[in-house]
């Protein structure tokens, strides 16, 4: 009973919960993140809002890391395999993630494009989120880096305007820098916007165009990969999780 | 509007906690939001009032209690103001946010004849 005023209702019990509401899909994050580890893959959450040339830069990376990295990808997209067609003609082993009106990939979406992926050989994989400057942000996906593309056409203060994609951006490409002479672009501006939301704010100016900057991420890519692992000889690793694998 | 997809994990997770306490109305939730988590408040809000229906959730009022991000020093733990340069000068280390990005279910008021 109500102790409060005595008005006979059926006691209302609190109870504390104190819990993050998207704790389901950390789980599930967790579970890709330990996946990746296992098969030594460095994952990155490639992120930006359409046309901003997430798709171009990876075919820029494949081209250059021809014989040095073996790529993978999936591609989040609303309704096409546009992507992912374009990526496996440059040579990344892709596939698409169809979201329909999502707008954001989620752990869940990760983890079954994972288990029908054609192979398990990447080096570095990356997940090309939704084009959207948003929701792609607050969805831990298991990756070991976010990587945001800005391209010099958004204007300078983009980071400011979309805070909480920036604030988890571990690092920013500028790209499509070969149009900055023919815009009133202000590469200070933007730099000074990027320190103001990402705490250590760094930036990569590249070209998918010209290649400009594009050794340079690939050097940093280089030097985020994981300790070489012995990849199990059938390709995945035997996980304690309750899913039937197809 | 990741919005409606927070919303029905939300709901998902309060059914779990009603079953594991005998709930069987729930009159509030309260949550707990950073400004810088990517939560729309009124779309969150509007998304509740759609997906409460025919759930345990049913007539449940949603308090949202917001955070201001906040970030300081990780060296000499000195506040970094929103808005600036996210840096400590006086360290020259990067900031770290202490608050701000939370998407939190506080606590859940429910009738629950059995507790």
């Amino acid at each position: 009973m109500c102790e409060t005023c005595g008005c006979g209702d059926p006691e209302i019990v609190p109870i504390e919960v104190q819990e993050r509401i998207l704790s389901d899909n950390d789980a599930q994050a967790v579970h890709n993140r330990s996946h990746f580890e296992h098969l030594g893959v460095l994952a990155i959450n490639l992120m930006g809002s359409p046309g901003a040339g997430k798709t171009a830069v990876l075919e820029a990376t494949a081209k250059a890391a021809k014989g040095r990295l073996k790529l993978g990808a999936v591609s989040g997209d609303l309704a096409t395999e546009r992507d992912a067609d374009r990526l496996n003609a440059s040579g990344i082993v892709s596939s698409t993630i169809t979201t329909g009106s999502a707008c954001h990939l989620d752990a869940r979406l990760v983890h079954h494009a994972l288990h029908d992926f054609p192979s398990n050989e990447s080096d570095v994989f990356f997940i090309e989120n939704v084009g959207n400057l948003v929701c792609p942000a607050i969805y831990d996906l298991g990756q070991a880096a976010n990587v945001v593309a800005l391209s010099v056409t958004e204007g300078e203060d983009k980071p400011l305007k979309y805070p909480v994609m920036f604030q988890k951006a571990d690092l920013v490409l500028l790209t499509k820098v070969d149009l900055i002479p023919h815009l009133d672009f202000d590469l200070a501006a933007v730099r000074d916007a990027l320190s103001r939301v990402m705490p250590e704010a760094k930036m990569f100016e590249v070209s998918a165009k010209t290649g400009e900057g594009i050794d340079t991420w690939l050097a940093w890519l280089e030097s985020q990969r994981p300790a070489p692992v012995d990849r199990p000889a059938d390709g995945h690793h035997h996980h304690e999780h309750s899913h039937e694998h197809h | 509007m990741h919005e409606y997809s927070i919303v029905a994990s939300l709901i998902d997770r309060v059914q779990e906690e009603a079953t594991a306490h005998g709930g069987v109305r729930v009159h509030r939730l309260h949550v707990k939001i950073g400004e810088l988590a990517g939560v729309e408040l009124d779309l969150l809000k509007t998304a509740f009032d759609t997906f409460r229906e025919r759930t345990i959730c049913e007539g449940a009022e949603l308090t949202i209690n917001t955070v201001a991000p906040t970030w300081a020093c990780p060296s000499c733990k000195r506040n970094v103001e929103r808005g600036s340069v996210l840096r400590c000068e006086a360290c020259d280390r990067p900031a770290r946010m202490i608050q701000g990005d939370e998407i939190i279910l506080e606590r859940i008021e429910m009738e629950a004849p059995n507790v």
